[in-house]
């Protein structure tokens, strides 16, 4: 029987063709003392060895607490940081050493949609410079062509072609991430970071982002890394879905698994903490509390990472070294002692 | 139970260089002992704007409370001095904020900024004080209280910053708490925490609370009536489970049905969309200020008067809502219609 399902998911794997390959992943960022003379006297250990992979089509969640190392991750197979160790395959390619010319020509195709709608856009450029800036850069089409392509790209992405020459500040929050999400498709890109798109918006404005991301997903078949800390709409919106603590990823694996059966007690007590927008839910559901916040990542505790707030802590969670991801059940992997 | 605080038409706008903003459009509840309160609301819907103008914390100008009345325990909170006021704001009425780094003063202790109200409200002396403000810390979950009294605000995580927001606004035995979004700028674990907390401390202390949020969930867990404000007004008010199993605002349908929840599979469907945007605050509203974002539901009618606040006739007594539309036999009719083009 085991074998048998073991076969089957290989088989759907195989089927599906890996976009992006993420291995030993780790980005530090050094902390120096001194003012004339500075010496890097510790590391904060943003992202520590995370492996995943991404297929063609799909979207990935990434969630996890705010100084998990989401973002990073994020930014870091993007080379927008350049990683500390191992290495990140983009339509096998290795990114991690590649330079200049060579990097820029990637980059045409993996794309980023950022937070915040008011910090990412430039308040001096209209709509049109903003958006047909990638295009000038890798010198795509002549000036008339570009015009018409960005009034394609507006109407695209629900906006009304005839606000080409305005600025940022005329719009709303959810238009303005609309131009950002036509910016990141300008250059025709087959996969797009998604940093928080939603985080920014009225709870009335975040279902019209989503359902675009999803219609464009479609039309262009493109593929998501989407980056959340609102794990009901991850649940919505990704096929699957990584649970990040401390740099790590604790949990990894198809999304109705990880939220109909989370393994890790951090997933389960994060999947608890999210309030449910329904009185008679809320009255009977049980909370896993976890204490105390989450360790600094320059200082991340001995043993197993999670074990400053785990509920189910054992003597060897302590003494044995940080649990590595396994495989529980077909493509749902798990980091933790009590689980393997 | 009696009667806590009577809010009465309150109207309060901003005159601005780029024109007046109409940020509460008439405003009138009221709150019974021992009662919480869920406000919920998009940015701009005048939920913030409306607290802020029950304690006279509203800067003027520009702004201005143009009428209306809060009367809290007997007294008209609007016609009090400011020295009458700063005695019942931090004493009978605490409010705490979203975000607890700018709320809190950088450069003084949490002990200092502790007893401030302490002394000033309760008039005690420094040593019991100091002893008060150590319990307070305590009650709020601060490990080694009295140590941590010493410290300043920047050596307290996220989390624990609003622990001490919340001992500052329970300091003086408040018989109402107004937090403002104060769980929005924390960690949903660490937002766990605070909400259990504060669920305790509301029982324990029997005080009424109103707990202004945009997460329908958070005031599911914890409300007892709900008021969900649109452009400056109430659209629908009424206890919990009546407003969540039967809403009768198109706006309060349109929030619940385009929420994705945790505790369900997502997958496949799109989402419900509420199209357009909020409106333009600078315009006085004439009618129902959701109609433009209302094509299902919406009548003629809506566009010329402004809705009043009225009871739902086959629900609960409370159940208010501001529509001139009938919101279930419209849903049932296209529902019908809807099965007719099936078939």
């Amino acid at each position: 029987m085991e074998i048998k399902t073991a076969t089957a998911s290989q088989e759907v794997k195989q089927q599906r063709e890996v976009i992006l390959s993420v291995r030993g992943l780790k980005k530090y960022f050094p902390i120096t003392s001194g003012i004339i003379v500075q010496r890097q006297v510790g590391a904060v250990k943003a992202v520590d060895s995370v492996d995943f992979d991404v297929y063609k089509g799909e979207t990935l969640g990434l969630v996890g607490e705010s100084g998990c190392g989401k973002s990073t991750t994020g930014r870091t197979v993007l080379q927008l940081y350049r990683p500390t160790a191992g290495s990140v395959q983009f339509e096998g390619e290795e990114l991690t050493t590649l330079r200049g010319d060579e990097l820029r020509r990637i980059r045409r195709r993996m794309q980023i949609i950022f937070q915040d709608p008011f910090a990412s856009l430039n308040p001096r450029m209209t709509v049109g410079n903003i958006v047909s800036e990638p295009l000038i850069i890798h010198n795509v089409y002549n000036k008339k062509q570009r015009r018409e392509f960005v009034e394609e790209l507006l109407v695209k992405v629900g906006l009304n072609p005839f606000y080409i020459n305005r600025y940022p500040h005329e719009f709303s929050g959810g238009q303005r991430q609309r131009i950002g999400i036509a910016r990141a498709l300008a250059l025709n890109p087959s996969f797009i970071v998604a940093d928080e798109p939603i985080s920014a918006l009225d709870v009335s404005i975040q279902a019209q982002v989503v359902n675009l991301l999803e219609d464009l997903q479609k039309e262009l078949n493109l593929t998501y890394l989407f980056i959340a800390h609102d794990l009901s709409m991850v649940r919505h919106i990704c096929d699957r879905v990584a649970v990040m603590y401390l740099g790590k990823i604790v949990e990894i694996g198809p999304t109705s698994m990880v939220y109909n059966n989370p393994l890790h007690p951090y997933t389960q007590s994060l999947l608890s903490a999210v309030p449910v927008p329904d009185p008679t839910v809320e009255e009977k559901r049980q909370r896993i509390i976890l204490g105390g916040d989450v360790p600094s990542p320059a200082n991340p505790p001995k043993g197993c990472n999670f074990n400053t707030r785990c509920p189910v802590a054992m003597d060897y969670c302590y003494q044995e070294p940080d649990p590595e991801l396994l495989e529980i059940e077909p493509e749902h992997f798990v980091a933790c002692h009590r689980v393997t | 139970m009696g009667v806590l605080l009577e809010v009465n038409d309150l109207v309060t706008r901003f005159y601005t260089q780029e024109g007046i903003v109409y940020a509460v459009n008439g405003v009138s509840y009221t709150l019974n002992e021992g009662e919480t309160l869920g406000i919920v609301g998009e940015s701009g819907s005048g939920k913030s704007v409306h607290a802020l103008s029950m304690l006279g914390l509203i800067p003027m100008p520009p702004g201005k409370i143009e009428r209306g009345s809060v009367v809290f325990q007997g007294r008209d909170l609007v016609k009090l001095s400011k020295d009458e006021m700063r005695l019942v704001r931090g004493a009978e009425i605490a409010m705490i904020f979203q975000d607890p780094m700018t709320s809190l003063n950088p450069v003084l202790t949490v002990g200092t900024q502790l007893t401030e109200g302490l002394k000033l409200h309760l008039g005690m002396n420094q040593a019991q004080a100091d002893r008060r403000a150590a319990e307070l810390l305590d009650m709020v979950g601060i490990p080694d209280a009295r140590k941590r009294l010493a410290n300043y605000p920047h050596q307290f995580s996220g989390g624990m910053r609003q622990r001490v927001m919340i001992a500052i606004g329970l300091s003086c035995n408040p018989k109402l708490l107004i937090a403002d979004e104060p769980t929005t700028a924390l960690d949903v674990t660490i937002q766990a925490q605070i909400i259990e907390l504060v669920k305790r401390l509301r029982d324990e202390l029997k005080m009424a609370m109103i707990w202004i949020t945009h997460d329908l969930g958070v005031v599911a867990g914890l409300a007892d009536t709900i008021q969900v404000m649109y452009a400056g007004r109430i659209v629908e008010r009424g206890p919990i489970r009546a407003v969540f199993d039967n809403p009768r605002s198109a706006y309060t349908l349109g929030l619940l049905n385009s929420l994705p929840r945790v505790d369900a599979e997502g997958g496949g469907g799109r989402l419900h969309q509420i199209e357009g945007s909020p409106p333009d605050m600078r315009i006085e509203p004439i009618g129902d200020s959701f109609a433009p974002r209302n094509p299902l539901y919406r009548t003629e009618r809506c566009f010329t008067e402004i809705p009043p606040l009225r009871q739902v006739e086959d629900s609960v007594p409370g159940h208010l809502v501001a529509a001139w539309y009938d919101l279930p036999a419209l849903r049932k009719q296209h529902e019908m219609e809807k099965s007719k083009h099936g078939n």
